[in-house]
């Protein structure tokens, strides 16, 4: 690792305009296990990768629960993420209270993202070491949102956060556009696709290393989801219907190969994207 | 709290000072109570109140009313006075009881619409949501032992879902087709009741309005509190209307044989 002069105190500029403690702060996301995120018309789905620190350790919790509408997935200190996600959940919990309203996701979103920018601007403090995917329904829709340490909060369509998720990041860029229409097991089958990209090369996703966090209507291998499809996390065996409908790697890299060759899909249906070449169903 | 030992579980602390902790002169005047306790004063009963709120659903949507008076104790001091008060676009609340309380909440919501408001995301407070926020505070200030003195309607119409809903100085709540606070709720519910329930889908607005005008002018006839002068809000799809100061129409020809009306002959 590089040594910098101006990265002592994170409330002093570099010379380049560059506030090195946050930057070092977004590295520390980096170093977290793989989560994605994606949304439809109908849903906003969560995909995370989680770790364990051997054979006989269990994994880490990757997502979170902060009320029936929201969920998040964590990348980076576990420390910190449960400090925001106890205060999520209490901004949550008061909206609930005082209005009887479940909390808009920009907002609870915002009130976080509120907090990290402190920690970059006052003395004495050091940023959080956490990334989060929030997603979450309210009354505009499904949403899903990044939150980084340094105080931004953006909305997506789709994003990946943590290790080797540019990899994740070239397949959703390169999907997103079928995302809107996408049934939640397309979409879900998209996801484990970007996270499947993140892994490394020994690796794979199986029921144990692999969480899913849904909101929205349930699909139709869930059961007892209540009818407005309340915050989830499918975990274990319930997962591995998921796994199961994923393309293996090597056909669908063929079939990219195929794409270009052969215009129409082979079933002879409407002319779809690229995109949806994977979507097809594998046995 | 008093601090003083000698003070503490005595009738007559003048009498003698067991653990010496004063000289005689100096002992602390036995009278002597907390500072704070006497400095602070708390609302014993509302001072400039109004009478009824009378509120019922109908076809299209809500309709309140409430007449124009603030009475101070029994004198009719204030004529002109609106105690509907619409707060944001599909909400609106009529107050009953202290005067000045009711002012203090328009503040507040006033200052809560404006935050919300620049928030600017598409999210609004509808009328359940300022419900249950009126609830918690006057909940809160009751605990306190120092409660807002209303009893309020909060009425509103948002996502084509129309509500209707009580609160009072307690922090109790509930929810009905027709609600109507004070003396109106002994004079003025029975006859809403039987003209509005069942009929809460079917009711045209001219319908309701002839109700709550029959049911407004029984109240003037047998509350001493009240005024023949009256506002009607009503909440539909279009949004929240207040309508101008109106008089009710009365016939006092049959007073003059009762006694005690007009002056006194014998």
């Amino acid at each position: 690792m590089y040594r910098n002069t101006y990265d002592s105190d994170n409330t002093v500029f570099s010379p380049q305009g560059r506030l090195h403690q946050v930057e070092y702060a977004l590295e520390a996301v980096k170093q977290g296990s793989a989560a994605v995120g994606l949304r439809s018309k109908t849903h906003a789905i969560l995909l995370a990768l989680k770790r364990s620190t051997g054979e006989l350790a269990s994994y880490q919790q990757k997502m979170y629960r902060i009320d029936d509408h929201v969920g998040i997935a964590i990348a980076g200190l576990t420390s910190d993420a449960r400090v925001l996600s106890n205060f999520m959940r209490q901004q949550a919990m008061s909206s609930r209270m005082v209005f009887n309203r479940p909390i808009p996701v920009n907002r609870l979103v915002s009130s976080i993202a509120d907090k990290a920018q402190v920690n970059t601007q006052e003395y004495g403090r050091r940023p959080y070491g956490v990334g989060f995917l929030v997603i979450g329904q309210d009354k505009t829709g499904p949403h899903l949102y990044e939150f980084a340490p340094s105080g931004n909060s953006y909305e997506y369509y789709a994003m990946s956060i943590g290790a080797r998720s540019q990899s994740a990041k070239t397949y959703l860029e390169k999907h997103f556009e079928s995302f809107a229409d996408c049934t939640l097991e397309d979409l879900i089958r998209h996801g484990l696709h970007a996270l499947r990209e993140s892994l490394q090369q020994d690796k794979e996703l199986t029921i144990n290393n692999t969480s899913i966090g849904i909101a929205g209507p349930a699909s139709v291998h869930e059961k007892d989801v209540p009818a407005g499809g309340s915050f989830r996390i499918l975990e274990g065996e319930p997962v591995e219907v998921f796994l199961k409908s994923m393309v293996p790697k090597e056909t669908a890299e063929a079939q990219a190969a195929e794409a270009p060759a052969a215009e129409a899909p082979p079933d002879g249906a409407a002319p779809a994207q690229a995109g949806d070449q994977d979507v097809s169903m594998a046995e | 709290m008093d601090h003083f030992p000698t003070s503490w579980g005595r009738p007559r602390t003048e009498a003698y000072d067991a653990y010496n902790t004063f000289p005689l002169h100096q002992r602390p005047n036995p009278g002597h109570k907390d500072a704070f306790a006497e400095g602070v004063q708390r609302t014993q009963q509302p001072i400039v109140t109004g009478t009824s709120v009378l509120g019922i659903l109908y076809k299209d949507g809500i309709m309140l009313v409430a007449d124009t008076l603030a009475s101070y104790g029994s004198l009719a001091r204030f004529k002109s006075i609106q105690r509907l008060h619409p707060v944001g676009s599909s909400t609106v609340i009529g107050a009953s009881g202290d005067m000045s309380d009711f002012q203090y909440l328009q503040t507040l919501l006033e200052e809560l619409i404006i935050e919300e408001f620049a928030e600017a995301d598409k999210h609004e407070l509808g009328p359940a949501e300022i419900h249950e926020y009126l609830s918690r505070i006057m909940y809160g200030r009751r605990s306190k032992m120092n409660p807002l003195w209303n009893s309020l309607l909060v009425a509103g119409k948002k996502d084509g879902k129309r509500f209707l809903a009580y609160v009072d100085l307690l922090g109790t709540t509930y929810s009905a087709s027709t609600i109507a606070t004070g003396y109106g709720a002994y004079i003025a519910l029975p006859l809403l009741r039987t003209a509005v329930e069942g009929k809460e889908d079917t009711l045209t607005e001219e319908e309701a309005r002839k109700i709550l005008e029959d049911a407004m002018r029984v109240l003037f006839y047998r509350d001493a509190r009240s005024l023949d002068k009256y506002q009607i809000a009503i909440v539909n799809d279009e949004g929240v209307t207040i309508s101008e100061p109106k008089k009710i129409e009365t016939e006092w020809g049959f007073a003059e044989g009762i006694r005690g009306y007009g002056a006194q002959i014998q």
